[in-house]
């Protein structure tokens, strides 16, 4: 060990707007996760090995003794709903890896640094973003192999796909306020799935509603995770799905989402240690 | 030379524990203050205030003449932490750590390049430098943990409980990294449960217990409140040695020690007293089995001044640390 003089004081620093700092200090944030992801691609293959599971069962399983009136091909149908099904429980994944650097002391050290107070979470839910570019892009090649076809155009695929990024970006915030609020990985974890099941599976990701009864089929109908899977299969599919209120309504729930909870995210951080 | 660190009166409650309960005492510049207590004492709320992490209820926080409330960012650029687990990313390289920390304290990529290789160099990490920090073993990690607390060249260092789970060579290493930083003109403030980590490092010490100081001053002068020499005469038998200090009480002030067969004395002029002790134990026919005479150590001075022994953790530990540390699994 060399010892270095030290001009204890002085070190130069880079001068920019109180903005620019937070960009590039979410974009920090965002490049760390993205190593971390990389270097633990495990946690990217379970969270797809259950998708890819799904869709295997319902197309070839289950599939055939399920009847969507007008649907000539059950995978149509089903696609949207994996879609979503995907990136609802990979978001749990925000608030399990926010948990985890609570419980490492990062955010502590992180919480000293002259850093942006809102780019730890911009960097999660940023990164996050990219793992479901990537997750949904997966999916979608899935899909085409055991038979979707989309039924509108290639912009209405497009259009389908940032539907449910941009959801799942909403969804991100939700899940760093539960990682915040939780003890540990494995409480934000467990304290997750309750929550997203109901969403997920009282939906009408995999059948139609309208086998459900009363109150059930109500909120399987209004509830944000169909809506968005509405809105995809009116991008994906038209026909008797498509809907421009239900697109639109998917779209306003997304924004809500977001613009409520990502300053109590941010506001809930600051005061975290 | 003026203080780098003033507390005054500070107050910090977690709902119906009281962490801090109107500390105050202050650091001179270049100089490191231990700051001892055992586990809940209040150590850690007083360091996550002074590095803006928490806001204190009420009373003052200065670092280098900034207040940590009202001027939070200009005290986070002045300040270095390293907290009590190794806050560094499991995933990234060593190298990656500190290029993170160095560019979100802002500094230019070409400053941080040549920062963390110092550091790396420095810290003996250089050949880890490129492997994933989970390969690291615990030393290594603290290491990089204070790697990256030095990054931005902090005028004022924070470290919270440094070697807390290192073992004992690692500690060494670490207490040498540590005085060479001390020599070079950082301000440091260190908490510790360990009195021998205090005594080597710390210019002078505040004790702490339960969010209160209870005393404060350098090593010598903290050991010389309880007299020059401890005498400590030991006995095979408790009954025996419950005798022996009837006896010895005669001469001066002694008590029966932790273990029930050791009659132990604090006294100025020891080589007298010795030499009274033993002629009263040949008087009496009371034969010892150890005799010990010895320098008062900061664990005799923590055990006088608070009970218990600084190692021993106390029944209500503040809220926050306790909870991390169950899930962390820390020492």
């Amino acid at each position: 060990m060399t010892a270095i003089a030290l001009p204890a004081t002085t070190i130069e620093r880079e001068k920019h707007s109180a903005f620019s700092w937070a960009v590039q200090d979410a974009m920090t944030v965002t490049w760390r996760n993205l190593v971390a992801m990389k270097r633990t691609p495990q946690v990217l293959v379970f969270s797809t090995i259950q998708p890819i599971i799904f869709v295997l069962m319902f197309r070839y399983v289950f599939g055939g003794a399920i009847r969507i009136p007008g649907v000539d091909h059950y995978v149509d149908y089903l696609m949207p709903g994996v879609f979503a099904q995907t990136v609802v429980f990979g978001s749990i994944q925000t608030g399990v890896a926010l948990a985890e650097d609570l419980q490492k002391g990062l955010i502590e050290r992180f919480q000293s640094l002259p850093m942006s107070r809102s780019a730890v979470l911009a960097g999660r839910t940023l990164a996050d973003l990219v793992r479901n570019v990537f997750v949904v892009g997966l999916m979608v090649g899935v899909g085409f192999i055991v038979g979707w076809r989309i039924h509108t155009s290639v912009f209405g695929l497009i259009a389908g796909i940032a539907m449910m990024l941009l959801f799942s970006h909403a969804l991100s915030w939700v899940f760093a306020l539960v990682g915040l609020s939780a003890a540990n990985a494995e409480a934000a974890q467990a304290a997750s799935f309750p929550i997203l099941a109901p969403l997920v599976f009282a939906s009408t990701a995999f059948v139609s509603a309208a086998s459900m009864p009363g109150p059930l089929r109500w909120f399987a109908n209004h509830q944000p995770v169909s809506i968005v899977i509405d809105a995809v299969r009116a991008l994906t599919y038209g026909g008797q799905f498509a809907s421009t209120g239900k697109v639109l309504a998917a779209i306003a729930w997304s924004v809500a989402i977001i613009v409520i909870v990502a300053p109590l995210a941010v506001r809930m951080y600051r005061r975290k240690v | 030379m003026t203080d780098a660190i003033i507390v005054e009166n500070l107050q910090k409650r977690f709902g119906s524990v009281v962490a801090l309960d109107g500390v105050s005492f202050s650091v001179p510049t270049g100089t490191v203050l231990g700051l001892l207590g055992p586990n809940g004492a209040g150590k850690t709320t007083a360091v996550r205030v002074l590095t803006t992490i928490l806001r204190p209820d009420s009373g003052r926080a200065e670092v280098l003449g900034l207040d940590v409330t009202q001027h939070a960012q200009a005290v986070r650029e002045r300040i270095g932490l390293a907290g009590q687990y190794a806050a560094v990313d499991e995933n990234l390289t060593g190298h990656e750590n500190l290029r993170m920390i160095g560019r979100l304290s802002h500094l230019s990529k070409s400053v941080v390049q040549q920062r963390s290789g110092e550091l790396l160099e420095r810290f003996s990490l250089a050949d880890a430098a490129d492997r994933p920090v989970r390969t690291y073993s615990g030393g290594m990690r603290r290491r990089l943990d204070l790697a990256a607390a030095l990054v931005h060249r902090p005028p004022v260092l924070f470290l919270d409980e440094p070697t807390t789970g290192l073992d004992p060579s690692g500690r060494q290493d670490l207490w040498g990294v540590i005085e060479d930083l001390v020599r070079e003109g950082t301000t440091l403030l260190l908490t510790t449960q360990y009195l021998e980590e205090a005594d080597r490092l710390a210019d002078n010490i505040v004790v702490i217990d339960h969010g209160s100081v209870i005393a404060e001053g350098t090593a010598s002068e903290l050991k010389a409140t309880l007299g020059a020499t401890i005498i400590e005469v030991g006995f095979d038998d408790p009954a025996v040695a419950k005798r022996a200090q009837t006896e010895l009480a005669r001469i001066g002030l002694c008590d029966i020690g932790s273990a029930s067969t050791m009659v132990e004395m604090k006294v100025d002029d020891g080589a007298k007293v010795v030499l009274d002790v033993v002629r009263a134990l040949d008087h009496a026919h009371l034969e010892p089995s150890t005799l010990n005479v010895r320098e008062p150590t900061l664990d005799d001075v923590f055990l006088s001044l608070t009970g218990h022994k600084a190692e021993e953790p106390v029944a209500e530990a503040e809220p926050a640390e306790a909870g991390r540390k169950r899930t962390r699994g820390a020492a």
